[in-house]
């Protein structure tokens, strides 16, 4: 029995938010966040959501009310964008260091000056290091079938590490799409409640974020290493439940399509991702063996599954971002996965920054110029044509 | 007391859980126990609860904590602690 709900990626990812009855919410608006934190607000005021509401002064206050929330041991949900993102910075490496797993909508947009509002991945791309789990979903109900399955992975046992579920500004959060949402016994069902690691207690009085030595501290990093590894196995185990419960899978670390027989394998992230099945499917009819391998998470990376697909296939890689002074992370990152093991070639593409429109016609000119062997190592798409 | 299995930075409530803290002293605090009244200022005072109150009210004071921030000379009313710099002789 389904409900389908015809509503934006930020109302749906609202609605996700509220269906795992999290105890505290807090968040700061800014565009194109606004519109999920607006829906959480309406849900409170309704009573369907029952947890606590803050409204803080800034974001870094919003994740540090988040963390706090979280080191007593309750589910905790924040949303933000972009330049709020960044201010949550400093934050963001404490809530995993701290290994509290606060769930975050993050909507991919642009980082100013040159103030913009729209589409670009460098907000997300520049917080990879911070310990986080980072998602890039590409239609809304990904986004709900994600945020729900996030709450899971962050809070288990194995990962306990904050969760960052991407998706671009307003192709995907104001976008508006029909979407599947199960029951709210079935979701809780699936999602059980949480049991921290650690808590602060008034019964069990600890103190958090002491002095460690250099020795403990190198363990600290190192558990979490081993958590984004333990990550990598869950991911697929609650992608493939969340398939049995409710029929639904939009792939596990990476989405594979039409990749069996390819010679190309297209790798691109978000909304591009979805775009890139429309192109794929036009080239398959023009005869051209390409396939379409959609990253879904940026960390943990899936670097065993993409060296499997290079194993017969060259490699074409769409960044919405840029790592300024080398070159697109995605593009970075599959290389540092395939060095030494796979005699692969690999393309890389800047597309689409600043919110500019990528096609599917976009798309099939960049793997086009692939294929007919005219790309150099990395191409700027669109500036100068290609 | 519970203990977490979880790597990251919790400290339990057990004395020196930061180490001997008493080695972060510049100044010492010098009791004179003939001067001392027992009314216990320095006791109520001390922020690291490093002043011992025994069973006759005269006081000790901790070195192996104390960090010398010598609040318990400046709230003695009759100047029975004074504080002396560490390593100097005299």
């Amino acid at each position: 029995m389904n409900n389908v709900m015809i509503d934006t990626g930020n109302y749906i990812a609202a609605k996700a938010a509220v269906m795992t009855q999290p105890d505290v919410v807090a968040a700061y608006p800014i565009t194109p966040q606004t519109t999920l934190v607006e829906g959480i607000a309406k849900y409170h005021e309704t009573g369907e959501f029952k947890g606590e509401y803050i409204c803080v002064e800034s974001e870094h206050s919003a994740m540090a009310a988040c963390i706090g929330a979280s080191a007593t041991g309750v589910r905790t949900f924040t949303g933000t964008s972009s330049h709020g993102l960044l201010l949550m910075h400093e934050m963001l490496h404490w809530a995993a260091l701290a290994r509290l797993p606060v769930i975050m909508c993050n909507i991919n947009r642009v980082v100013g000056p040159g103030w913009n509002i729209w589409a670009d991945e460098n907000d997300s791309i520049s917080q990879r290091d911070t310990g986080w789990i980072q998602f890039y979903c590409s239609s809304n109900q990904e986004i709900f079938d994600t945020i729900i399955q996030s709450f899971k992975l962050g809070e288990h046992e194995k990962v306990s590490l904050p969760v960052m579920i991407n998706y671009n500004a307003f192709i995907l959060s104001h976008t508006s799409m029909p979407v599947h949402i199960p029951t709210q016994k079935e979701i809780n069902d699936f999602l059980p409640k949480r049991k921290p690691l650690w808590n602060l207690d008034i019964n069990n009085p600890i103190t958090f974020g002491n002095i460690i030595l250099p020795p403990e501290y190198e363990k600290v990093r190192k558990e979490m290493q081993e958590s984004q590894e333990n990550a990598k196995k869950l991911i697929k185990e609650i992608s493939k439940e969340w398939k049995n419960k409710f029929g639904r899978y939009h792939g596990d670390l990476l989405e594979l399509y039409e990749c069996e027989d390819a010679e190309y394998i297209l790798l691109s992230m978000g909304a591009i991702g979805a775009e890139s099945k429309v192109a794929i499917n036009n080239l398959r009819k023009k005869g051209l063996k390409i396939g379409l391998a959609r990253v879904r998470t940026f960390r943990p990376f899936p670097k065993e599954e993409i060296l499997k697909i290079s194993k017969n296939s060259d490699l074409i890689v769409i960044d919405r971002n840029i790592s300024i002074g080398m070159e697109g992370a995605l593009f970075s990152e599959i290389k540092a996965s395939l060095y030494g093991k796979s005699d692969s070639k690999v393309y890389g593409f800047i597309s689409g920054l600043g919110g500019k429109d990528v096609t599917f016609q976009d798309i099939e000119k960049m793997c086009e110029k692939v294929i007919n062997g005219k790309a150099n190592d990395l191409e700027w798409y669109g500036l100068e044509g290609v | 007391m519970k203990k977490y299995n979880v790597k990251t930075t919790i400290s339990y409530p057990m004395k020196g859980a930061t180490g001997k803290t008493g080695n972060w002293r510049v100044f010492r605090p010098i009791l004179n126990k003939e001067k001392c009244v027992k009314c216990l200022r320095c006791w109520i005072f001390c922020p690291e609860a490093t002043v011992i109150r025994k069973d006759d009210d005269s006081i000790d004071i901790d070195y192996d904590y104390c960090k010398g921030c010598g609040i318990c000379a400046n709230v003695c009313k009759i100047k029975a602690i004074t504080m002396k710099r560490e390593g100097i002789e005299k």
